[in-house]
């Protein structure tokens, strides 16, 4: 398989001519077809497939009804669960955009290398597991977690205060998990800011803080609204919440393993999922997804 | 500037502590620790449980990283290289299983393997994670092959190379620094992930994270603190080495 070409063939001599450019070419696209098909049959059975299961199971219920999407639009509970899942989202997005701007302002404009480190430390919560980073906030916040233990001893509280299970501190969970999103998409964007535009504004008589909100901020209105459109459509399919403030994912996980109700459950995830969609063919015309993970690979 | 501080620190003070109180000798999470010792760590890696889902962890994610790294770089190759209608539509589709809430794609993924009775497996699992972690291959790749000269290739193919020489001879080593960090990438995509194996592993056979999982219902035990320690330095790990692959990279082409 390996043969080498060895000194009979010597440099320049073309292998042997084509019979046509056309069939090369014909012969060249099959190869590139034969090259995507396993990808495309993996999705296509792993991933289209038990999609289509899900919106078949959402509609089909020993004949096909739109009972289960009634339920979740008529059951006050459940309403009560996506307009909460919409409120906390919402939230979560503004206190990330808050954080996250400065943050990323602040990366995009030092000098390469600082930025480098830092970087570092916006990266690598971003790519350790949820699960550690969500026992970590249990940790500092539960009952008799460590914020608790500051407290008491400082004598600024009696008994332990319940920080962890209520809005609080989901909102400071969640917050803290999609942070890395809103700064890496922030800073993709302020990046491509040319600096001398604010060197010009300078130098025609324009203060920092004038030349930072008519030149640089407008010029990063494109980072803000990709960024608080990512963070809000993954805040909607975040998987957390406390047992008063349940998120549709959690309902979701939850009619599945527990209440065995497949058909409601897999309502509930059609209306994620349309949600979501919408949500990224408006983020994908801002940004390109793919931005945030260039460089950093 | 302060603000920004005060966020890096958020940012990085819940790791660093959870790291630190790994290492504590006392009987619950106290911060900073009164003395030192490595006893969740003697946990962790002493009890037959916990050695066990170290175990089914590495295996999913070690047949995740050959899946999406041979799928994931054949696939780029075709999309960087070839020039054939509806490119962008594959690219997007490939990327797909990014923008999908994973809780829909493991939902799913549980319906289908159920029906097959195929839930409990490691390769059920593989396979979800694979869903997940081609993407992120795709994106590496594609990235590492626009950057790579195609010349190179064409010569040894002038010289009477076959495809597949030139591809291994040539092209792979070459490529080799992006691939190996798409590989390493996809490997903790799978290590790292919680739904798909909470919905697929059976009793017997859980990951980490779901074990983690399992526990944290219960208690905040200190073991899972030695856990997630260790999954951590996995990270870190991964991150390292394919910095120092991009700086080589960069050095290269400089």
């Amino acid at each position: 398989m390996s043969a080498a070409p060895d000194g009979s063939v010597s440099a320049g001599v073309m292998p042997a001519p084509e019979p046509s450019l056309a069939s090369a070419e014909r012969r060249e696209s099959w190869r590139h077809f034969l090259a995507l098909l396993p990808a495309l049959l993996l999705l296509a059975a792993l991933f289209v497939y038990p999609l289509l299961g899900i919106v078949n199971r959402s509609v089909y219920k020993a004949g096909y009804t739109l009972e289960s999407y009634r339920q979740i639009f008529r059951v006050p509970v459940y309403l009560h669960v996506l307009g909460g899942t919409f409120k906390i989202s919402a939230l979560v997005t503004l206190v990330c955009l808050a954080l996250g701007y400065p943050l990323a302002y602040v990366l995009a404009t030092c000098r390469p290398r600082t930025a480098r480190l830092l970087m570092i430390i916006v990266v690598l919560p971003f790519f350790t597991s949820i699960i550690v980073r969500t026992y970590a906030w249990m940790v500092l916040l539960g009952r008799n977690g460590i914020v608790n233990q500051y407290l008491t001893a400082l004598g600024l509280t009696d008994k332990p205060l319940g920080l962890l299970y209520n809005q609080g501190g989901v909102l400071i969970g969640m917050a803290y998990v999609l942070l890395p999103y809103m700064v890496l998409t922030i800073y993709s964007v302020m990046l491509g800011i040319d600096p001398s535009l604010i060197r010009a504004a300078h130098s025609l008589g324009a203060s920092r803080l004038q030349a930072f909100r008519r030149v640089f901020l407008p010029l990063s209105l494109p980072g803000i609204a990709g960024g608080t459109l990512l963070v809000f459509i993954l805040s909607l399919g975040f998987f957390m919440g406390g047992p008063g403030d349940m998120m549709i994912a959690m309902l979701i996980e939850r009619e599945v393993e527990i209440t065995l109700n497949w058909s409601f459950a897999s309502a509930l995830a059609v209306v994620l999922l349309a949600l979501t969609l919408v949500g990224f063919l408006g983020y994908n015309r801002i940004v390109r997804l793919e931005r945030i993970f260039e460089g950093r690979a | 500037m302060a603000l920004a501080g005060a966020v890096l620190l958020f940012l990085i003070a819940p790791v660093v502590i959870i790291i630190i109180v790994s290492f504590s000798g006392a009987d619950y999470l106290k911060f900073p620790p009164p003395f030192l010792s490595l006893r969740w760590y003697e946990r962790f890696f002493g009890v037959p449980s916990w050695r066990q889902s170290i175990i089914v962890s590495t295996q999913v994610a070690g047949l995740t990283m050959v899946l999406a790294t041979v799928l994931g770089l054949l696939a780029s190759l075709a999309l960087v290289r070839g020039r054939f209608r509806g490119k962008g539509a594959i690219y997007a589709f490939l990327l797909s299983p990014m923008i999908v809430p994973t809780i829909i794609t493991a939902i799913g993924l549980y319906f289908f393997f159920v029906r097959l009775k195929a839930t409990g497996s490691i390769v059920a699992m593989a396979l979800g994670h694979t869903v997940l972690a081609l993407p992120v291959v795709v994106i590496i790749m594609a990235a590492t092959l626009q950057g790579f000269d195609i010349r190179f290739e064409q010569a040894a193919l002038s010289l009477g190379a076959s495809r597949f020489t030139a591809l291994r001879r040539i092209t792979l080593p070459l490529i080799f620094p992006g691939l190996l960090s798409a590989a390493l990438f996809a490997f903790l995509t799978s290590f790292d992930e919680l739904l798909i194996p909470l919905f697929l592993s059976g009793v017997e056979v859980q990951t980490l994270t779901v074990r983690v999982w399992n526990s944290l219902v219960l208690e905040v035990d200190p073991t899972i603190a030695a856990v997630s320690s260790f999954l951590i330095g996995v990270t870190t790990a991964v991150l390292g080495v394919s910095a120092l692959l991009r700086g080589r990279r960069e050095a290269a082409r400089a």
